[in-house]
Parts: C-alpha cells; structure tokens; sequence
C-alpha cells in the first residue's frame, strides 16, 4: 500500500494535493484549533497549579485528605484494571477462537457501558446496593456497607471501564486467526500452554493498550464515582472528586495541583499510547503477512 | 460442555471455550447486565402518571432541550473541524505533526473533572480566554457546548483517520484525469466516500455528548430551566432523595442511548461495505 505522506511530500505540485496556499491555511486553522481547545487548556492546568508557589503545589498534594484521596483512586484502579483485563481475556477467547450463536449480541453488550452515561452508571448501583434498593435490607442486617464506601466506588469504576480491554484484543485476536492455536493443541500443548506460548506474544502489545486506556478512564472517573461516593473527606474521595471539592471551596490552586497530577498521567498515557500504538500496527502487519 | 454443545457452531479443536465463555457471561451479568436491568425494573414499578410527572416536569424537559441541543451543536462542529484536522494529519507533512496527532486524544485521557475545572477557568470573565470575548461563556449554556466540543473531538479525528489513510489517492487521480478541480474533486469523490465514517463520528461525539456529566457541570453553572443538563437532573432527584424520579429519567436516557448505539452499529457497517472491506 502506498504511504499518502511520501507521495505528497515527493510531488508537492502533484494534481491530488492541493495549491500551497491552501495547504498551508488548512494546517493552520487545525492548529489554531487544537491550540485553542486542546492545548492552552493542558498549559493553564499547569501553571494554575504552581501560581501560588512550589511549597503551597507540594503541601496540596501531600496533605492528609488528598493522600487518602490518592491511595482510594489507585485502590480503585488497582483493583478494577485487572478484573477487567481477565474478562477481557476470557471475552477475546470466546469471542475471536470461536464460532458461535448470538456472537454479535455479545459485542455489542460488551460495548454497552460505553453508551451510558456515568452518571446512571452511579445509579443502578445505589438501586441494587442502596438502602431500598434490592439487597438493601439484607446488607444493613449484616452491617456491610457497599454505598457511599469504597466497594460502591470500585463497582461503579468497573462499569465504566468494563469494554476496555475486551474492545483492544477482539479485533486483533480475530485477525489473527486460530491457525497457531490450532498447530500448538495438535501438536499437543495443554490449553493453558498455547494462551501463554502462543496466543499471549502475538497479542502483548494489544493487551497493554487496553489496561493503559482501562487505567487512565479508572483514575479519572468523576461522574459515577461521585453518585456512589458520599463525599466523605478522608475516607471515600477519589482525586476528581477531591478537586471538585477543592475547586468548589475556591482552592484554586490546590485543586488545579491535584489536577495537575491527573494530568500528567493523561501525558503518560499519550505517550505510551503513541509507542504502543506502534509497536501493534507492526504486530498487525504481521498477523496480515502470514495470513 | 453447556455452552460448546448448544452454541457453537463447528467444532474446534481449541480448548477453553466453555470456561472462557461461562465466565464472560457470568462477568458480564453481574456487572452491567443485573444492574442496568434494575434501573428498568425499578421504573416499572412506578404508575404511569408518576413516571411522566418525573420525565416531563418542566425543569426536566428544559435540561433535555440544552442537552440535546448543545450535544447537536457540539457534534456537527466537532464533525467539520474532525474532518478538517484528520485531513490536515494524514495528507499534509508539518513540524510537530506526530506530536499534534499524539496529542488529539487528549480528551480520552484527561479525566472529565480536570477538563471540567480548566475550561472553567479559561473561558471565565477573568480568563485567559474569556477576557477577550465579548460574551460571557463559563456559567451559561455557551459553557455547555465549549465543554462538549472538547469531549466529543477525537471520536471524529479518530473515526476518519483510517479512513483516509487506506484511501489512496487513485480515484482522485483518475478524477483529475479527466478534468475536474481540486474542489470537485473533494465534493464528488473524497466527501462521498468518507461520509459513513464522518456520520459515525458525528454520531459518537453525540451519544457521548449526550451523557457526559464530569466536564459540563463546572462550566455550565447549573441554573434551574438555563444551563442544566439531563445527568445533573438525575443527581438533583437522587440529592432529593427522590430515588423513583432519578430512575425514570435515567430510563428516558438509556433508551436514547440504546437507539444511538443501534443507529451507530448500522452506521458503522454501511461504512464497512462502503470502504469495500
């Protein structure tokens, strides 16, 4: 396949490209564009962070309230990444080794949670988990609190990040066949043998794609966290709930720290999104060569 | 043995299907399925009258005109500056290219309460942009649709860039062979054959839009019949304690989010045949 880049560097005056002029003021309304809305934007989260100074930045993210805030959102995302990267897993196999009945529903009930909004994906927790919710008497009786507590938060973050990893490996995993799989069981290995040996290496790249993506949404989930939570300081505030409460008591600069850090990893998830994301093209290549 | 008797449809030699396929099910009742059902089942315990008082009350109705208005707008913008930005990726070499098409995902990374608070500060009166504007943004339903466009953008970058870049550029030769201009070209060739993949992202920057909650409420301001939007509703009716009310308008949401997922599912394979894969 030809690469459009190269053809139109080499023949800039080339009839399928367009005059310099026009060039030059499409690229620079799409930047103008992208500075605007995506750019200026991810530069202010920065500089409103150390406005007040190193010292004020470091005491806000140190103290008690935004460490807890800290350790409960890598606790939730601790616990939902790999949950969600078995069943990932587990769907891929089904899904992409196998012929079967009712296939295509599964996919798109796979995709469901990415068509709810987060806040209704709080809801339906409260209304299963709640007091009068359907388990809510029968939790109160043993004393288990699921709502405005840490097991509400970590269910409502495994909503939102359900697809993830499944919507990564499927299409790879299909487009790589079962032709391996098949040779490696023939000739003998044990199931759990052809996963690691075989399966596992083609689709590695693939896999760390979908837990990077997973991780990031975990950690910055806001809106269904917040129906679930409680808001209870110390206790049940995730980072984006711990800036919405800062933000809301005019802590700027305290709330654009805690930001700043949700920030950075959204930068750390770009960039190994961007060597990922190229190291599976290859893998790809590769699946589609030996076909 | 349930499962690869009744379902499958050869035989495979591969192991695991059962396992694999028990345990996606089994995942993903507990998970999404039962909950989601019991939003469903909870409205249908309410009496009809209680069900509309709740999903057509008057501030109701008010957040679902912003809501889809504003997600509408948003998506149709998103839908020319997408196609303009991924056409400017693929087709042009510029400094920092790489780093610029990096960086469109922004949105999809950076958690909504951060994008939230930014926006906030940037287009307030005092803003670094909103000093420059001569009409107020932060806080008024313009809030809204600046928060959404922010959203929704890589769904229409990302939906077309492939696209475009197993196009070719042989048909555009061939069109300008014989004869049409660079503009022709584009209208009568190019738009054409993107337009399922420009609909499909026009359609998922909507449906996202249409939910998103994180990004908007600091921004919006959240005046009752102005600048509320529909998921805000459903936390007001639960702060209320007003659980049946929440439910039924997360009912009227989750119906709309399931046509757009229909409507999007056919988008995507009228683009598939479209592209010839």
């Amino acid at each position: 396949m030809s690469n459009p880049m190269s053809s139109s560097s080499s023949f800039p005056d080339a009839p399928t490209t367009e005059p310099a002029w026009v060039r030059r003021t499409l690229i620079g309304v799409a930047l103008a564009f992208l500075t605007l809305f995506l750019f200026v934007p991810l530069v202010l989260v920065f500089i409103e962070a150390f406005k007040k100074g190193f010292e004020v930045y470091l005491e806000a993210i140190t103290e008690p309230d935004a460490a807890a805030a800290i350790k409960l959102t890598l606790i939730a995302a601790g616990i939902s990444v790999p949950l969600n990267l078995v069943f990932g897993v587990a769907a891929a196999w089904a899904i992409a080794k196998f012929e079967f009945r009712g296939k295509s529903v599964l996919l798109t009930l796979i995709d469901l949670p990415f068509s709810v909004s987060p806040v209704i994906a709080g809801l339906i927790y409260i209304l299963v988990f709640g007091l009068q919710g359907w388990l809510g008497a029968w939790l109160q009786l043993h004393e288990i609190k699921i709502i405005f507590a840490v097991p509400a938060i970590v269910l409502a973050t495994l909503f939102i990040t359900f697809p993830f990893v499944a919507r990564e490996l499927i299409p790879l995993m299909q487009a790589q066949g079962v032709e391996q799989e098949e040779a490696a069981t023939v000739l003998g290995a044990s199931g759990w043998q052809t996963f690691r040996r075989v399966t596992l290496p083609n689709v590695k790249w693939a896999l760390l794609y979908g837990v990077i993506l997973c991780n990031a949404r975990a950690m910055g989930e806001f809106g269904a966290v917040s129906v679930v939570s409680g808001h209870i300081r110390g206790q049940t505030n995730t980072m984006p709930l711990h800036i919405e409460i800062l933000y809301n008591e005019y802590q700027f600069a305290a709330a654009f720290a805690v930001a700043s850090l949700l920030a950075a990893l959204a930068l750390v998830t770009l960039a190994l999104k961007y060597i990922v994301e190229r190291r599976m093209k290859a893998q790809l290549k590769q699946a589609s060569q030996s076909e | 043995m349930l499962f690869s008797r009744t379902l499958l449809k050869r035989h495979s030699v591969l192991p695991g299907f059962d396992l694999a396929l028990g345990f996606t099910l089994l995942y993903l009742s507990l998970v999404v399925l039962i909950p989601l059902s019991a939003a469903f089942l909870k409205a249908a315990t309410m009496t009809p009258e209680a069900f509309w008082d709740a999903v057509a009350a008057p501030r109701v109705v008010a957040s679902y005109r912003l809501t889809f208005g504003a997600s509408f707008i948003a998506a149709l913008v998103n839908a020319f500056f997408g196609l303009l930005i991924a056409w400017v990726l693929v087709r042009y070499d510029f400094p920092g290219r790489r780093l610029v098409d990096a960086l469109v995902d922004l949105p999809f990374a950076l958690p909504t309460a951060v994008a939230g608070i930014t926006l906030t500060a940037l287009y307030a009166e005092n803003g670094w942009i909103g000093q420059y504007l001569p009409f107020k943004v932060s806080f008024t339903p313009l809030g809204v649709f600046v928060a959404l466009l922010f959203i929704g953008l890589p769904f229409v970058v990302r939906t077309l860039q492939p696209v475009l870049e197993d196009l070719g550029r042989e048909l555009e030769e061939a069109a300008a062979t014989l004869g049409a201009t660079r503009w022709q070209c584009f209208t009568r060739v190019t738009l054409p054959i993107l337009a399922p993949a420009l609909l499909t992202g026009f359609a998922l920057a909507f449906a996202r839009a249409l939910g998103e909650y994180g990004s908007v409420i600091f921004i919006a301001g959240n005046l009752p019949m102005v600048s509320e939007i529909t998921p805000l509703m459903i936390i007001s009716k639960l702060e209320q304690y007003d659980v049946p009310g929440a439910t039924a308008i997360a009912v009227v949401m989750l119906v709309t989010s399931f046509v757009m997922l229909l409507l999007i599912n056919s988008l995507q394979a009228w683009s598939r045949r479209r592209e010839g894969r």
